[in-house]
């Protein structure tokens, strides 16, 4: 579904350029959630941004669901993916409703008006219809992801790219959420890229974790390796050594 | 309760908190008292954790009024203190870490300066001796290089580092209680158990209490001695360990943190109509 070649990532020119992202390869089956875990800093955001065309430094190869991406992304390559925020105070316009917040994607596609479509949006992440008329300082931050992760599936993409989709939230209300992206998942077969600095929420989630270190990937770790603490990085074990207590 | 005897730091009985004209109090006849120990609070947000910290250094705005029985401090009644001597309190006998180094230090001004601002003001010492009792304090937190730090601004700095920083400026006049409110939020998980290692460590030596606010339960279970959960601005059990946990509202929180120990497929979510229904029954 993903296919990542030599992918890298440069910020600034001249003296000042640093290298981020050095060189990485992956990719991700159709279905399969992959984890990025690391340290803030370590490149796993510009990662993600890169895949969801929001960065246009990079080089190297990467392919969506067969087709490789340009730096620009045209209207087709931008359905291919959509991505949810961390922070669900900041990525939700604060006086738009959240009818046109869920209306947007569509409009913007050249798609319809999609406004019959947000009731049904609200309804699949468990909010009621009723709430398309607030604006979004009416909702909690557990609501407000909800939403943000209905946007995301407006434009029915394939592949979602979650940026620490719950660490802004209490750990209650982060289950809730991690049952609803684990239920929208099953049911719409959907391919999931998930960051995180926590290792026990990717534990839970991923089927795979790749576990990056200034800009690199220093380890893979499968779900049984999680479980039974295996590691083979010594970067990796202190990683998980500093999640388990 | 028994009465607080000569150890007793701090001593809360049926503290609440108004906001304006609410009739619902956000935090609702609380008790405790605190020993040199360190002492977890945890809930999630909203349920009057940090209006509790705040309430107990009367840093609350004008629109929250604070009623007690007992608050005092050190043997001192804080409700009946003017601003004046709360004010030589704070930052000296009881002291406030924050969340977010990036928010709570000062942008404008080198480390060195606000570490040595404190020294300055807590201690009654000179200039140059307040940079030499700051510079000490930094190396205390386990900072490098001090002569350089010192000269960085804040956000030169990473959140580690920063979080450090104030623990050096909290902790320099050796305060008799520290409230800290979510410490390691804001932090990596690689750093967090330094930090916290560094706080108790610290906390000890001056034989003060600690009070760790956060939302994290396994982590405040790992690290502290006593864990009051509270919810909806009511304490709703007293624990010293997870396992003894009876109350719903606890067990529930246990329960939705994912484990990497014990994995499941699905993740357990609090039943808010049960929790009520056993909060409103006495």
């Amino acid at each position: 579904m993903i296919d990542v070649q030599d992918l890298s990532v440069s910020f600034g020119s001249g003296a000042s350029a640093r290298q981020v992202v050095k060189s990485v390869s992956f990719s991700v089956a159709k279905g399969e959630t992959l984890g990025i875990v690391g340290e803030s800093g370590c490149g796993k955001s510009t990662v993600l941004r890169s895949l969801a065309g929001l960065d246009r430094h990079w080089t190297g190869k990467i392919n969506l669901a067969g087709t490789d991406v340009d730096k620009t992304r045209t209207r087709e390559q931008m359905l291919l993916t959509q991505m949810v925020f961390q922070d669900p105070y900041g990525s939700i316009h604060p006086r738009h409703r959240i009818s046109r917040v869920l209306a947007e994607p569509i409009r913007a596609m050249d798609r319809g008006k999609g406004w019959d479509r947000v009731p049904s949006a609200l309804e699949q992440v468990g909010l009621p219809a009723a709430f398309a008329e607030r604006f979004p300082h009416q909702l909690s931050g557990g609501q407000r992801q909800r939403v943000a992760i209905a946007r995301a599936l407006m434009l029915e993409p394939e592949i979602i790219l979650l940026d620490e989709p719950t660490s802004a939230l209490d750990v209650s209300v982060q289950a809730e959420v991690l049952n609803l992206l684990a239920d929208l998942k099953e049911a719409r077969q959907l391919t999931y890229v998930l960051v995180s600095h926590d290792l026990s929420v990717i534990a839970h989630m991923c089927d795979r974790v790749l576990v990056m270190k200034s800009g690199v990937f220093v380890d893979e770790l499968t779900k049984d390796d999680l479980y039974e603490g295996r590691t083979h990085d010594d970067y990796s074990r202190m990683l998980f050594e500093a999640s388990a207590i | 309760m028994h009465a607080p005897d000569q150890d007793t730091i701090l001593s809360v009985k049926n503290l609440s908190v108004h906001f304006g004209r609410y009739a619902k109090p956000a935090i609702d006849g609380v008790s405790f008292d605190l020993k040199a120990e360190r002492l977890g609070i945890v809930g999630e947000s909203g349920s009057g954790k940090s209006t509790l910290g705040r309430a107990i250094m009367r840093l609350l705005p004008p629109i929250g009024r604070v009623t007690a029985d007992t608050l005092t401090f050190d043997g001192m009644p804080l409700l009946a203190a003017k601003e004046k001597q709360m004010r030589s309190l704070r930052g000296n006998r009881m002291a406030l870490i924050m969340q977010d180094p990036r928010y709570s230090l000062n942008p404008v001004l080198p480390i060195g300066k606000q570490v040595a601002e404190a020294a300055l003001l807590h201690l009654k010492v000179g200039k140059a001796e307040a940079y030499k009792i700051a510079a000490t304090m930094l190396e205390r937190v386990r900072i490098t290089d001090i002569e350089r730090t010192m000269k960085l601004y804040p956000h030169q700095i990473s959140g580690g580092m920063g979080q450090r920083v104030m623990i050096a400026m909290m902790l320099l006049a050796k305060p008799r209680m520290v409230i800290a409110d979510e410490p390691t939020s804001a932090l990596d998980v690689s750093v967090r158990g330094d930090v916290l290692n560094l706080l108790d460590e610290l906390v000890r030596e001056n034989k003060a209490g600690l009070m760790l606010i956060s939302h994290d339960i396994r982590m405040v279970a790992a690290f502290c001695e006593r864990i009051m959960v509270m919810y909806k601005g009511r304490v709703v059990e007293t624990l010293t360990n997870l396992e003894e946990a009876q109350h719903p509202y606890t067990r529930g929180l246990i329960a939705a943190m994912p484990d990497l120990k014990a994995p499941v497929r699905r993740l357990k979510t609090l039943d808010r109509n049960a929790i009520d229904a056993v909060e409103t029954r006495p």
